[in-house]
């Protein structure tokens, strides 16, 4: 049997795509908890804290976007027209966040560090309610006719696609909070495992809503899902999902510091991987298959040979990057 | 799909804005961190303030410049999907991997090191600061190398094969990526780059010096740019000859409409002046030295330039911009070499520090680089045009199939965006260097966060250090 690249780059995309989602999923969510955190010197905490990292999380989605092009770039072309609006304002609020990070500290005035504490808070805001459009507007299909989308600007904002943005906001949201209740202390963190209650029973809805509505969406998801052979690894994800939810509430009761931050990380990876069986092999729902979209084995081979070898590199960066910055922040702490 | 005229255009326009105001971020981190590089290395070798004075004042800049390039980058690697749709499709398979590779060897190892750069100082050992700073700049050369050479095999394409369906696909990846133009190109931007942060640097070091700074770093920003255009500039003047010559031999129409030449006869002359008009088909008001096009262009007296009447109207380049963005960047060259050359003089009679013409001079070329790169960029992208692949895929025909309205709309909120941005970030550059460097630099405010995945402990270290243990800055390697 000769290697199966799009099998590969399906799997390497999927991973970026994931280590995106996790990585920038919680920065996205303490930019959010802007809106519940007002105080100033919270606020400091609450940036301090993912500010060593979170250009290095969003490198994931450059990766996702370059790696997309690469491997698969006809599902690149369809995407990315087919949610133009969504994409744009995606890009657009993503750069308001990023460069708030770096200017709210440069702001001279009370003034001009509210409007930037303000682009970031509408920055992750916007940039998620983007992402989770499009998770649901892919999932519901994309019009496609001979190699183009084909359908018009806003056929991705349906009741679905709004539910998984909601679902998103929520997830994300609980990945902040929690990860926020590791990496701080006292009132704050204190108020943040009530945040990541509530959150975690919202989004437990969320995943419910949207799991039950996806096979919905087209008779194969459910034939994935309710049939043999599928449902011999479908059946495991709704009792796992159990499990964390049980150990997420568990966590945050009996004063776990890491453990709910690792609990809705586990949501997450398990909601990826519910969406990849539904999915699988498709790339652009409903018709477009990875081996379709894929560019040829001269292309895909050209950069498997780099990423098995700078990937891990990455990789190892990245954990040496949250060793040096792991234990609490400190209110104060940054500032001389 | 017919395509929409208005939204081809106005995604031109798009794609032009969003890459106009990127590309002098990049040239800024390319030329910022080569020479923090040699700061750092001079620190190391020689010892004193100076050197880590100005490193730690020029740090602080490049964070800037880096965050903003960050962002305005991450725009541009999905445009090409959602502007660009079949030509992503079509050219994907042989442009991606090398904007994968860019994204793998350059934005992760920039992403890596950037925070020892900029907070590890004093707190790791003084070769792996050296080492990451030297990282960094390999890699924002990486990320030049592998965006020009997929934007130079969108000029000069080979090593591919077309597919039945129109799709390029790579046969040679040595021939894809080692294409005719991509060293010419490649040489040429880097050198803009130098050529760029040395004018920034000089102007910075000028107006010091014009407002009595009594800091040698002053000076010393002043002589050292002053070196540079002297010696860059006119190896940039060769560069951009030879990148001329190969021009002239893969891509005949883009010379001929930036010479504004429209007819093809022996001898060429140059035209100093002159309005190209397109519809006519010749440069009205020329002004013209006979022979010197042909003796540029060929290195011959009489050689033959191919001007535009021997390409079809439809696969012309547009002229009357091309002519003149072209002498704007030419223009700027020859002064930087001529600001170069006379501060030898200068330099050699003892009294480069004295000529206030000199430093007025400098001030006033602050932003001449990175407007000469802009005009390159233009002449030789307009000049690729029609075509997105040279000669093989038009620009009508590369385009996603978004209606007018979307593509404005969308062009509306980056120019509004891009206004609030860059106009803060480009604020808070200026006020950095208008407040002269100071004995002890500090660098970057400790703890203020690193905007990277840096494997820097500097934020978290110093936070458990009190004050008064912190390492002295300056000390260790003073004299």
């Amino acid at each position: 049997m000769s290697l199966d690249l799009p099998t590969i780059w399906a799997g390497l995309l999927a991973f970026a795509v994931l280590a995106y989602v996790v990585l920038d999923g919680f920065d996205l969510g303490v930019g959010m908890l802007f809106a519940l955190e007002t105080a100033p010197e919270d606020r400091d905490v609450m940036v301090n804290s993912i500010a060593p990292v979170w250009d290095g999380n969003e490198t994931w989605l450059v990766l996702g976007g370059g790696g997309m092009l690469a491997a698969f770039p006809l599902a690149y072309s369809i995407i990315m027209p087919a949610f133009y609006p969504a994409i744009i304002a995606m890009l657009l609020a993503l750069v308001f966040r990023g460069v708030a990070f770096e200017f709210r500290f440069r702001a001279t005035t009370p003034g001009g560090r509210r409007g930037w504490d303000w682009a970031f808070l509408v920055g992750s805001l916007v940039a998620t309610i983007c992402q989770g459009l499009v998770l649901g507007g892919l999932l519901q299909g994309v019009r496609v006719v001979g190699r183009a989308y084909a359908g018009g600007w806003w056929d991705w904002l349906t009741p679905f696609s709004l539910l998984c943005a909601v679902g998103l906001v929520l997830g994300y949201g609980l990945l902040g909070a929690t990860w926020l209740v590791w990496r701080t202390e006292g009132v704050l963190q204190a108020r943040c495992r009530r945040h990541a209650q509530w959150l975690g029973w919202a989004m437990l809805a969320a995943i419910l809503v949207v799991s039950l509505w996806t096979p919905l969406l087209n008779p194969n998801f459910a034939a994935r899902w309710f049939a043999w052979p599928g449902i011999a690894l479908t059946s495991p994800v709704p009792i796992l999902v159990a499990i964390s939810g049980w150990g997420l509430w568990h966590g945050l009761r009996h004063g776990h510091q890491l453990t709910p931050f690792l609990w809705a990380l586990a949501w997450f990876a398990l909601g990826f991987a519910g969406l990849g069986i539904s999915l699988w092999p498709l790339i652009v729902p409903p018709g477009i298959t990875i081996y379709a979209a894929a560019s040829p084995p001269e292309s895909q081979g050209f950069v498997l040979v780099g990423a098995l070898v700078l990937i891990p590199l990455q990789l190892v960066y990245t954990a040496i990057a949250y060793w040096i910055f792991r234990g609490k922040v400190r209110a104060g702490a940054g500032y001389h | 799909m017919a395509p929409d005229l208005t939204a081809l255009l106005l995604a031109r326009i798009q794609f032009a804005f969003t890459v106009g105001f990127h590309i002098v971020l990049p040239a800024l981190s390319i030329g910022l961190a080569s020479y923090l590089v040699v700061l750092e290395a001079l620190w190391l070798a020689r010892g004193g303030h100076v050197w880590l004075d100005l490193y730690r004042y020029w740090l602080k800049v490049f964070s800037v410049g880096f965050a903003m390039g960050v962002v305005s980058g991450l725009v541009l690697s999905y445009e090409f999907g959602t502007n660009w749709g079949v030509f992503a499709d079509r050219a994907g398979p042989v442009v991606g991997p090398l904007m994968g590779y860019e994204v793998m060897t350059a934005f992760f190892l920039e992403a890596g090191f950037l925070g020892v750069m900029l907070f590890g100082m004093g707190r790791v050992p003084a070769w792996l600061h050296m080492l990451s700073t030297m990282l960094v700049g390999c890699g924002t050369l990486l990320s030049a190398f592998w965006i020009l050479a997929a934007n130079s095999w969108m000029q000069t394409p080979q090593g591919y094969r077309i597919a039945p369906d129109g799709r390029f696909l790579p046969v040679d990846w040595w021939a894809v990526i080692f294409n005719p133009s991509f060293p010419y190109r490649f040489t040429h931007m880097v050198l803009a780059s130098y050529l760029s942060v040395a004018f920034l640097v000089g102007a910075v070091g000028a107006w010091h010096l014009l407002r009595r700074s009594a800091h040698p770093a002053s000076r010393l920003m002043f002589s050292m740019a002053l070196w540079m255009a002297a010696i860059v500039a006119p190896l940039q003047i060769l560069a951009g000859d030879q990148h001329g010559l190969n021009t002239r031999q893969h891509q005949p129409a883009k010379i001929a409409a930036l010479e504004g030449d429209f007819t093809t006869e022996p001898g060429t002359p140059l035209l100093l002046f002159g309005l190209p008009d397109m519809q006519e088909g010749r440069t009205r008001y020329a002004v013209a030295i006979p022979h010197l096009g042909a003796l540029i262009l060929t290195h011959s007296w009489n050689g033959t330039v191919q001007g535009l009447d021997e390409f079809p109207p439809a696969d012309r380049p547009y002229a009357p911009v091309m002519f003149w963005s072209f002498r704007l960047m030419v223009g700027l060259g020859v002064l930087m070499a001529g600001l170069g050359l006379s501060s030898l003089w200068l330099r050699w009679r003892g009294t480069l520090y004295q000529a206030r013409w000199l430093q007025w001079a400098m001030v006033a070329m602050a932003p001449s680089g990175f407007v000469a790169i802009l005009a390159g960029w233009v002449t030789t992208e307009m000049g690729r045009q029609p075509w997105t692949v040279y000669g093989l895929l038009r620009t009508a025909d590369s385009a996603s199939p978004i209606a007018a309205p979307g593509v404005a709309a969308s062009l509306i909120g980056f120019a509004l965006v891009y206004a609030i941005v860059f106009g803060a970030g480009l604020l808070y550059l200026l006020r950095l260097v208008a407040r002269p460097p100071a004995i002890g630099e500090p660098g970057p405010p400790a703890g203020v966060p690193v905007r990277s995945a840096g494997i820097t402990p500097a934020p978290a270290v110093a936070a458990q250090i009190p004050a008064a243990e912190q390492p002295n800055t300056i000390k260790g390697r003073e004299p």
